[in-house]
């Protein structure tokens, strides 16, 4: 593995003061790029904006090179406009719930994210309370229920092999009884390729919206940080059944770098909003695009 | 992704064409497209070098044939490397012992509980008396998740609702395994990171208890880049038997896979494709080198001119 240093150094080596950048460096960037997962698209992108400014900028310094880098990549990712401290502060502001419906396939985290969640905006003061939509995989409906008892909210649940839209309409039915600011809907996982699955998502998804008419407020697609190239899939499917508006990325507490959000970013304009970096209800983190793309260059 | 793979490889090697065999010279763009295709795929950055070394030196030479293009020749001379690479023949597991132990090991959520109850079912049907073990002690219902599997397939499930020490809840088990006339024992274990030490530790503990005589590795086949450190990481800690990869009913490529065989050379053995107790299937590398290249139509076409 090279250190970061020796790679601006090498990087810089073969463009400073000049107007193209070297064949074999941009195959370093390639190879750093690709090995987080950023996959070969982005990463050609990012070469292309690379040397579009090296020729146009003529002189390039090293640390000028270090910081277009990072720009660049920086770009790419969608803005966090609203942020996670504005729904925090949405949350209950209208006087209806403010509704979260959390979608992905099979073991990214789910059911976690929304502990952790729940655990985040009850500590702000706010009143949550949970669904537990996901009828079919063995337990999940305890899972939620023990995240529910853990942090200390309401967790409405019909049991298991019930109907997983009539779950999520009640649980925004008691959200909006309780006067609640925070409704979070827990759905089975499921891979992005099966049409009845979807389908069913796209249903609870309306079936919500009898209660509340702009509900969900938030679909938040949850991408297991290690996942590759496949992801752009998952966010393309789960875009086009649900309309997802915001991303959580999980398990970045391990080695993998989760660079593929990068491009599903740029291409879809989903913001990330939340990053997962453990198993306890406090390992939840607002994402930042800065400091995530400097986590790609570490070590 | 890269269904127009084969058009690319035409293109990169359109020199090719009227020469007759495949050189160093005209085939240098060709093997980078192919690099990217496997990158896209998800194979391993280095392994794709690696391969495409492999690949670059397999072809040189070769003639072309004149039933079919330059670029499918290619495609099939890369299928042949992939299958190849991924171990040729497929592998049973070892059950063997009394009772035979079998530990299962892996990230979080990559389909460990899930797998356990399907290897169950498949050695139960084999006529054999299967014990589960809940040695996952912290994840909120894991308890109760393999319970209701046991339950779907007939299959008791072995667990200490109070001890969260998974050594001696292992060992326990196999006592009372050896006292109910239970052959095989499946023990599931909590997900863990390949960095998180205390964790690795653990788990290597158990495997020192227990000495199973088969240790499987199981792993998303949606995996990105990381698959190599992870695989390794555990190998080098539990120096696993075999591979399970899961959740193949997606559309990912499975790169993966191809890369795990290649760092930690262990043969994959099972394939998880569902959700449901007998979506459980033998793991055959032919048919995993097609998916990764996601060419099956050229691949045959090759074969048969
Ligand atoms: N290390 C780590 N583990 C996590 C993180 N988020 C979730 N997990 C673990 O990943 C596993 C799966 O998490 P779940 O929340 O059950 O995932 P899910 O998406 O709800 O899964 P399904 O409902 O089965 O599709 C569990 O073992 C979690 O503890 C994270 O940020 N870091
Ligand atoms: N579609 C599909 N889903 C699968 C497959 N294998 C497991 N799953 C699902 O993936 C999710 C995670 O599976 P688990 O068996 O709970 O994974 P695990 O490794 O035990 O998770 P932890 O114990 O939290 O580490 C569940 O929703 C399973 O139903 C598969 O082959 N295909
Ligand atoms: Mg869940
Ligand atoms: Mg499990």
């Amino acid at each position: 593995e090279k250190t970061k240093t020796n790679f601006f150094e090498q990087l810089s080596k073969a463009v400073v003061g000049k107007n193209t950048v070297d064949e074999a460096v941009l195959d370093d960037l390639e190879t750093l790029l690709v090995h987080a997962d950023v996959g070969i698209d982005t990463t050609v992108k990012v070469i292309d904006r690379i040397e579009a400014r090296v020729a146009r900028d003529k002189y390039v310094n090293t640390s000028e090179l270090d910081r277009i880098l990072r720009e660049e990549i920086v770009a790419l990712l969608e803005d966090n406009k609203s942020g996670s401290t504005a729904v925090l502060d949405r949350a209950g502001s209208t006087g209806q719930p403010y509704v979260i419906m959390v979608v992905g396939v099979n073991g990214v985290g789910k059911t976690t994210t929304i502990g952790k969640l729940a655990h985040r905006f009850h500590s702000a003061g706010k009143t949550v309370v949970l669904g537990a939509a996901d009828t079919f995989r063995a337990a999940a409906v305890d899972q939620l229920i023990i995240w529910g008892q853990r942090v200390g909210v309401p967790v409405v649940s019909h049991g298991m092999n019930t109907d997983p839209a009539s779950v999520a309409y009640d649980a925004v039915q008691k959200g909006v009884e309780m006067g609640a600011d925070v409704v979070i809907i827990d759905t089975a996982g499921r891979l992005h390729n099966k049409v009845n699955l979807m389908n069913e998502l796209s249903k609870i998804k309306r079936v919500m919206q009898k209660v509340i008419p702009d509900a969900p407020h938030e679909v938040l697609l949850v991408l297991d940080g290690s996942t590759g190239q496949n992801a752009f899939l998952q966010a393309k499917e789960f875009t086009k059944a649900t309309e997802v508006t915001a991303l959580a990325i999980t398990k970045l507490d391990g080695t993998a770098r989760g660079g593929v959000v990068i491009g599903i970013s740029d291409q879809f304009n989903i913001p990330v909003r939340y990053i997962g970096v453990g198993e306890k209800m406090t390992d939840l983190q607002l994402f930042d695009r800065h400091t995530f793309v400097n986590s790609l260059f570490k070590k | 992704m890269f269904d127009n793979l084969s058009t690319k490889l035409d293109r990169a090697i359109k020199t090719l064409k009227g020469q007759g065999s495949i050189s160093e010279i005209n085939v240098a763009a060709t093997i980078k497209e192919i690099r990217r295709a496997l990158v896209d795929a998800d194979v391993n950055y280095k392994v794709a070098k690696d391969v495409t070394d492999k690949i670059k030196e397999a072809a040189m030479g070769r003639d072309v044939l004149t039933a079919v293009s330059p670029g499918q020749l290619m495609v099939k001379i890369v299928y042949d490397e992939l299958t190849a690479l991924m171990g040729g023949e497929k592998q049973d597991i070892t059950i063997k012992g009394d009772p035979a132990v079998i530990l299962l090991s892996g990230l979080q959520g990559s389909g460990k509980t899930t797998f356990a109850g399907k290897l169950a079912s498949f050695v139960k049907k084999q006529n054999r008396t299967v014990l589960l073990v809940a040695c996952d002690v912290y994840r909120p219902a894991a308890i109760d998740q393999l319970k209701v599997l046991g339950e779907q397939i007939g299959v008791e499930v072995y667990s200490e609702v109070e001890n969260k020490n998974p050594v001696e809840i292992s060992r326990n088990a196999i006592e009372y395994a050896k006292k109910n006339n239970k052959k095989v024992v499946i023990i599931d274990t909590a997900g863990r990171l390949a960095v998180d030490e205390q964790m690795m530790r653990e788990i290597e503990d158990v495997k020192a208890a227990i000495n199973p005589s088969e240790t499987l590795f199981v792993v998303d086949s949606m995996t990105g880049q990381d698959a190599v450190n992870t695989a390794k990481t555990f190998n080098d800690r539990l120096n696993f038997d075999g591979v399970v990869l899961t959740k193949l009913d997606g559309d990912s490529r499975g790169g993966a896979a191809l890369s795990i065989r290649a760092v930690v050379e262990k043969p994959i053995k099972f394939i998880s494709t569902g959700e449901k107790m007998d979506a459980l299937d033998l793991f055959y590398p032919d048919r995993m080198a097609q998916r990764i290249l996601g060419m099956g139509d050229v691949i045959s076409l090759v074969e048969r001119a």
